[in-house]
């Protein structure tokens, strides 16, 4: 088991070596960001100077190392549009960004499963064909889509919801939240429904399938003959097998589902980490876009490690699996 | 009778007063906001707007391009080289310290020091203090347009920006990575203070009730400022109603914009001129001025910009638009698709030949599609353009490499003079002289070098039209370079906004004027 966690341990710190290189690589690739800070009419010999002064003449590896050194201490550089640490403003977008896909999970959760079910147990009724119908149409259209639609009808033609932001908020110990006002929830429908609806209907469809396999199984047919309640059969027997494949799924959307922030943030002007990021390219935030890439890695690879070991200690045969030998 | 007069006017502007004094907001949606707190940080449109809600330049510049005074009651040339300005008094800064000569000659030093004002204010030697309320601006030579860059001398107050801040930094350091002192406070005369400020999320500008200018009509009295990057959610946020006021307006929405009721769309024709350049180091076609004629005869500009650009462009022969000196008024779009034929098969290429094209897709006002549509006038008369589009964040490096036959560029001249244009332009380009920066057409013309360096310290206004009359004529028959057209500019907001007279050529609403009704 030591072994098992070590291993673990020493692969995620890989994965996170290797991103710092993959986003040190494309660093001169997005742009030259003393053009961003400077007017148009600057002589080249004054942007020269800057560059000299920001460390942005030395040759790549020396940049990496330093960056590197300073990293591993905590101090990703300075945000060259923010004019402050990259970690700090990345810590004050990220509450946006976690009430936004909080929300969305929640509904993500709520409707699919009595969805999915009910389109499982009767597959053959119109709600659920329409529910299946509709689907596709869900997941085909693009999640900026669905945000302008949703933006045109209910706060251009109906004007019932705000177009934009975040609305008032309230500060707690550094943690901006939207929760606690009405205009808060407010702003928070449209984006989290957009976001949601890229993963819904794939839920949806998820928990159908499976949950329809599942009911073809013998223990369930056992469970029939024994004389069980229906909702008994459903709800206890049924659904609960039905839930592993789907939670399974359900993390590897995760990193997904941050893709997606970035799109109905920029749309939404949501101030969250999605829209930071796309800020970031534009303005060729090279030191910005660097700590972002490494501090969303390392989320993810700290989070799949844990999850690795978790499920190592759960279930020992991945343990066997996963030495590949 | 007069006095009855003055009587009357003095109660009328009273009761307009009395009626306006009632707190508005305006809610104001850009597409970014200010990068900073310290004016001199970057020189931007954006920080250019934000100096005029929180500092007062000398002078500003009217809708019809004349000067107004502002810190400067008025002002006096008393040689070639010096300007007397004579400041206002009484105006306090944010502070509470009062504005007097000392500030202006400080903060003309500070931009001689801020590594995006030096090159501007290179010209000028300095200023001394006359008296508390007198200063003299001196240049190096005689140079005409000291009042242009008095338009950019926004005082600073000087004793607050003075000592060190508790990080043991000299408070009025110019820093443009990195916090310091002036990134995050202000200290301004102008209308409206800093009270509040989330970079890239809000800002809020309120009145500090102690304005000097009492004859502004402005009744504003707070300013949220919002910055949304997306075109289309900015629009939608005013349709929407949750902001009263959005600027830039994209094209593809005035139509509805202008069909809304209860909004409003105001355009103006502007000085940002579009045009292509053609290397003559990379192709050796571009070196003949005739296959140059034949690009320039073969666009079809005053159609781009009726269809493309919705007629909210000016299509351009020139630089200079009109009103600048130094505008030709004979020098017309040149499309003539005839003409552009036979100059091909004078300069013997009549069969045509390839090129390559780069254009921004992000940077001015269609540009991806008069890029394309460029690409298709070019094909008629047998030039195969390869084009390629990039965003604006990666374009300018790869324009200042040359990589492509021909360029897109879009310029404003920052001085608001014809002459600008010319030395980034056009004249030969030199690392040591520093001009023909933006020249990726590597035209040099020794002769309009020499018009344009007369131009810079000519201070007789007829003589200096002539030298750039003449300038603008020769790269017209040199075929130099392709002006397409001079970009609108555009502002929407609901319709009890008295938007027409606050805005202005350099896209600088004045917000402090602005009157809600």
């Amino acid at each position: 088991m030591f072994a098992f966690v070590v291993r673990r341990i020493v692969q995620a710190l890989i994965v996170v070596f290797v991103i710092s290189i993959i986003s040190f690589a494309i660093k001169n690739n997005v742009g030259d960001p003393i053009r961003q800070i400077t007017g148009v009419s600057v002589s080249e010999k004054e942007r020269d100077e800057l560059r000299e002064k920001l460390g942005l003449n030395d040759p790549v590896y020396i940049q990496y190392f330093r960056f590197m050194k300073k990293a591993v201490q905590g101090d990703f550089g300075i945000s060259y549009f923010y004019k402050k640490p990259a970690v700090d403003v990345i810590i004050a977008k990220a509450p946006a960004t976690i009430e936004l896909v909080l929300v969305s999970s929640f509904i993500i959760v709520f409707l699919s499963v009595p969805l999915g079910i009910y389109s499982a147990i009767y597959p053959k009724k119109l709600f659920s064909r329409f529910l299946m119908g509709g689907s596709i149409v869900g997941v085909s259209i693009p999640v900026f889509l669905t945000a302008i639609v949703l933006i045109y009808i209910f706060s251009i033609q109906l004007g019932w919801l705000p177009s934009y932001g975040r609305g008032e908020l309230v500060n707690i110990n550094g943690w901006q939240t939207g929760f606690l006002t009405v205009s808060g929830w407010k702003h928070l429908i449209l984006p989290s429904v957009s976001l949601s609806s890229i993963m819904l209907p794939l839920f949806i469809r998820l928990i159908r399938s499976e949950m329809m396999e599942v009911l073809e199984s013998e223990y369930i047919k056992y469970a029939w003959a024994k004389g069980l309640d229906k909702y008994r059969v459903w709800f206890v027997h049924a659904f609960k097998n039905t839930l592993l494949p789907v939670i399974t799924v359900g993390g590897v959307q995760l990193g997904i589902t941050i893709a997606f922030t970035i799109l109905t943030e920029t749309v939404f002007q949501w101030q969250g980490l999605g829209f930071l990021f796309m800020e970031a390219v534009e303005r060729s935030d090279t030191s910005l876009l660097i700590a972002y890439l490494m501090f969303v890695g390392i989320v993810m690879v700290v989070v799949n490690t844990l999850v690795d070991i978790i499920y190592g200690l759960v279930n020992p045969t991945i343990r066997v699996t996963g030495s590949g030998k | 009778m007069k006095k009855f007069f003055t009587f009357l006017s003095v109660f009328f502007i009273t009761g307009i007063f009395a009626l306006s004094t009632n707190a508005k907001t305006l809610n104001l949606a850009m597409d970014a906001d200010p990068v900073s707190l310290d004016p001199h940080s970057q020189l931007s449109g954006g920080m250019l707007q934000y100096s005029h809600l929180v500092f007062d330049p000398l002078v500003r510049w009217t809708q019809d391009m004349d000067f107004e005074p502002r810190l400067a009651k008025r002002w006096e040339r008393l040689n070639d080289t010096t300007m007397r300005f004579y400041l206002r008094e009484g105006v306090k800064f944010h502070s509470g310290n009062e504005f007097t000569a000392e500030d202006v000659v400080w903060t003309l030093d500070r931009l001689k020091r801020s590594p995006d004002f030096k090159g501007l204010f290179e010209p000028f030697e300095g200023a001394k203090v006359v008296d508390k309320y007198t200063v003299d601006v001196i240049t190096k030579k005689p140079y005409p347009l000291l009042l242009n860059m008095a338009t950019y001398i926004f005082p600073m107050d000087k004793d607050f920006y003075s000592g060190v801040d508790e990080n043991g930094k000299p408070k009025d350091a110019v820093v443009k990575v990195g916090e310091s002192f002036a990134n995050s406070h202000e200290s301004g005369t102008g209308k409206y203070k800093v009270t509040y400020r989330e970079q890239g999320v809000k800002m809020i500008l309120e009145s500090t009730g102690y304005y000097w200018d009492k004859n502004s009509p402005g009744n504003v009295d707070k300013i949220v400022l919002t910055p949304i990057k997306k075109d289309a959610t900015r629009v939608a946020a005013l349709l929407s109603g949750d902001v009263d006021f959005i600027m830039p307006v994209p094209p593809q929405d005035y139509a509805r914009l202008e069909r809304t009721k209860g909004v409003k769309l105001v355009t103006m024709a502007g000085s940002r001129i579009i045009t292509f350049q053609m290397n003559q180091e990379r192709k050796e076609e571009l070196k003949n001025r005739k296959v140059r004629q034949a690009i320039v005869h073969a666009i079809n500009n005053p159609g781009i910009a009726k269809i493309l650009m919705k007629g909210k462009a000016t299509p351009a022969g020139q630089q200079s638009p009109e009103g600048f000196l130094g505008h030709v008024p004979e020098l017309k779009p040149r499309y003539d698709l005839q003409k552009a034929k036979e100059l091909m098969k004078e300069a013997g290429y009549e069969d045509g030949f390839e090129l390559s094209m780069i254009a921004p897709n992000n940077r001015y006002v269609n540009d991806e599609k008069i890029a394309e549509a460029i690409v298709s006038m070019l094909g008629k008369i047998n030039i195969k353009v390869n084009l390629t589009t990039m965003p604006k964040a990666q374009y300018w490096s790869e324009f200042d490499k040359q990589v492509a036959d021909m360029q897109m560029i879009g310029w404003h001249p920052d001085t608001e003079d014809s002459a600008n244009y010319f030395e980034f332009l056009l004249m030969c380009p030199s690392k040591e002289t520093g001009y023909g920066q933006y020249n990726s057409g590597n035209y040099c013309n020794p002769k309009l070098d020499k018009l344009i360096l007369a131009s810079q310290s000519e201070t007789d206004i007829e003589k200096r039209a002539k030298l750039l009359k003449e300038a603008a004529r020769i790269v017209y028959n040199d075929a130099a370079y392709v002006p397409l057209h001079w970009q609108h500019l555009s502002w929407a907001g609901k319709d009890n906004l008295e938007i027409e007279p606050i805005v202005n050529v350099m896209n600088f609403p004045y917000f402090s004027d602005l009157v809600i009704k």
